[in-house]
């Protein structure tokens, strides 16, 4: 089985956009979101680029059907941003599309048959309210036992975090950490839904007690506050509110050339140099429930076409949709021995002072989460932070040269890593 | 073969989705067991994932297991919420490893979902099909209690 694969000729990523991720008003429509996200892409070209240039259009979007009555997307959003007569192509692997979604740009670059291609995510979720919203991602489950189950994401999650505390004695309080940290980390994206810290969220709390003449509420640190089931209520024990990631509207987009252009664009391209992908079953049915294996095995691909370690990554975005998602996620990929992960949050080597920043943006978290847009903002991320654009949230090892975006579908039933080198 | 009778072999196949629920609306937890490996998947699969064979046969779960993980759901889906569940009345969901050695999710009954810290992980579970609302809609769903 083992076969070593590689691309059939470089690929680059010269451009990269993000809208703004946030609740959006109902009339705002899917494809409009996109074309924030693909306006800031073209500044981001340093040398410009003609739009005209743009071979093919790869789109992950997890369900307008569902959320606002309209499908066949792709076509519908080309036409938006000037690309009709391109083909379109759009793709659903849950969480996981725009990742995918990506992966498949870059497929189709390195087979020589597109030279320019762009590939994005978005969504639009809050036309619907939390039930609603709850119940298009439960389709994403098994409808014959996982959904009467009564089983929701935060239920899946949260069945696989109570394993894993059982396993390696995690505790609620080193997820809590995860969310601090994110949360820190979202507070220097002015792109993100929840640009504010846990003690952000603490000040705006204990002014709005005041000011309804109730009590002081005494938090010291974060801490008390995440473990405060008022403000940090239980959603699926033992996952709390500030475990979750967030419902929001959104959209990202990626520019991928062949590396022989790639000059034309920008003078520092970053180079697509490991990809990986693989299916896992419905959750009951596997072997470990305190790992993904579709993790491990996208990334061991990913690595080995990459010729690179777990150890030879400066930054990395891991899909952080629960907490403990991102804590398990730090395992697969090698980072840290299944068990060790928790203590290294504690210590802070994952924020972006420490010597593996993870989630620099804020992750699902506090970036948030609006499904299909979530892979490609991974990437929109990692290509900041390699050409070292990052702003206040630039991490500060030195020559940050490698890194990883890592994107879950569901309950890791697709995953899909990706590695980027800047030379 | 006439396009009716096509149709009810495939809504009758033992195999799949439909018979599953069928099955369980008669009590019955049914799984699948391969012929060349012995590998036990419930639902039932028509291919084996662990030898990709398909040479699978029907087999009726005993109804007993031990609990895997679990974890207590306090905002409820729609489904859920129809039955009576939030906030203030969670409910408890896991996956059960069978004795025949397939995993199963399912809703986890008679437990304190008041202290979910409490709930044992690898006790002993007992079957119990739940029979939730009326006539037509009517339907069954598969629950473990410990095992007293």
């Amino acid at each position: 089985m083992a076969k070593h694969r590689k691309l059939g000729r470089g690929v680059a990523v010269v451009g990269a956009g993000l809208s703004k991720f946030g609740a959006y008003p109902k009339g705002v429509r899917t494809t409009d979101l996109f074309v924030e996200a693909f306006k800031d892409l073209e500044s981001s070209v340093d040398k410009g680029f003609d739009s005209r240039m743009i071979d093919a259009f790869y789109l992950g979007n997890l369900s307008s059907d569902l959320f606002e009555s309209q499908v066949h997307l792709a076509p519908a959003v080309a036409n938006r941003i000037g690309l009709v007569p391109v083909p379109t192509v759009r793709i659903e692997d849950a969480c996981a599309a725009s990742g995918v979604a990506f992966r498949e740009a870059v497929i189709a670059v390195a087979s020589g048959i597109y030279d320019v291609v762009l590939v994005g995510g978005v969504e639009k979720m809050t036309n619907l309210d939390t039930p609603q919203v709850t119940e298009v991602l439960a389709s994403a489950l098994d409808p014959d036992t996982e959904v009467p189950a009564g089983l929701t994401f935060p239920g899946i999650y949260a069945t696989m975090a109570t394993a894993h505390m059982a396993k390696h004695g995690t505790t609620e309080e080193d997820l809590m950490w995860i969310g601090i940290k994110n949360h820190y980390h979202g507070s220097l994206n002015p792109k993100a839904h929840f640009d504010v810290s846990i003690s952000d969220f603490m000040k705006k709390r204990a002014e709005s007690a005041v000011k309804k003449g109730l009590p002081k509420p005494q938090w010291h640190t974060e801490l008390d506050f995440m473990k405060d089931s008022k403000q940090n209520p239980i959603i699926a024990w033992p996952l709390r509110l500030f475990d979750c990631s967030t419902i929001c509207d959104g959209a990202s987009c990626i520019l991928v050339v062949a590396e022989e252009m790639a000059k034309e664009f920008t003078d520092s391209p970053i180079f697509v140099v490991g990809t990986g992908q693989a299916s896992d079953y419905f959750l009951a049915e596997r072997d470990d429930l305190t790992s993904i294996q579709a993790a491990k095995l996208a990334a061991t691909q990913a690595y080995e076409m990459a010729a690179i370690g777990p150890k030879d990554v400066k930054v990395a975005e891991v899909h952080d949709c629960f907490t403990i998602a991102e804590l398990i996620a730090m395992e697969d990929l090698g980072f840290y021995e299944p068990g060790k992960a928790a203590g290294a949050i504690r210590d802070g080597e994952t924020r972006i002072d420490g010597k593996l920043p993870i989630n620099t943006d804020g992750g699902l978290k506090s970036k948030g989460h609006p499904i299909g847009a979530s892979g490609t903002g991974m990437v929109v991320e990692i290509f900041k932070q390699l050409r070292e654009e990052a702003g206040d949230r630039q991490i500060k090892v030195k020559d940050p040269d490698i890194g990883l975006a890592h994107n879950v579908g569901a309950h890791g039933s697709t995953v899909v890593v990706n590695i980027f080198e800047r030379r | 073969m006439a396009l009716e009778e096509k149709f009810a072999e495939v809504e009758n196949n033992e195999f799949y989705s439909a018979a599953y629920q069928r099955f369980l609306a008669e009590g019955k937890l049914i799984g699948s067991r391969c012929r060349t490996c012995g590998h036990v998947c419930v639902p039932p699969k028509p291919i084996c994932p662990g030898c990709h064979g398909g040479e699978m046969v029907l087999e009726e779960m005993k109804g007993k297991g031990r609990l895997l993980s679990y974890t207590v759901i306090t905002v409820a889906p729609p489904l859920m919420v129809e039955e009576g569940y939030d906030r203030n009345n969670p409910y408890c969901s896991g996956i059960v490893e069978l004795e025949e050695g397939a995993k199963v999710p399912a809703r986890i009954v008679n437990v304190n979902v008041r202290n979910p810290e409490k709930i044992e992980l690898g006790m002993g579970m007992s079957i119990k099909y739940l029979k939730i609302g009326q006539g037509n809609e009517r339907k069954t769903f598969l629950a473990f209690e410990p095992t007293p």
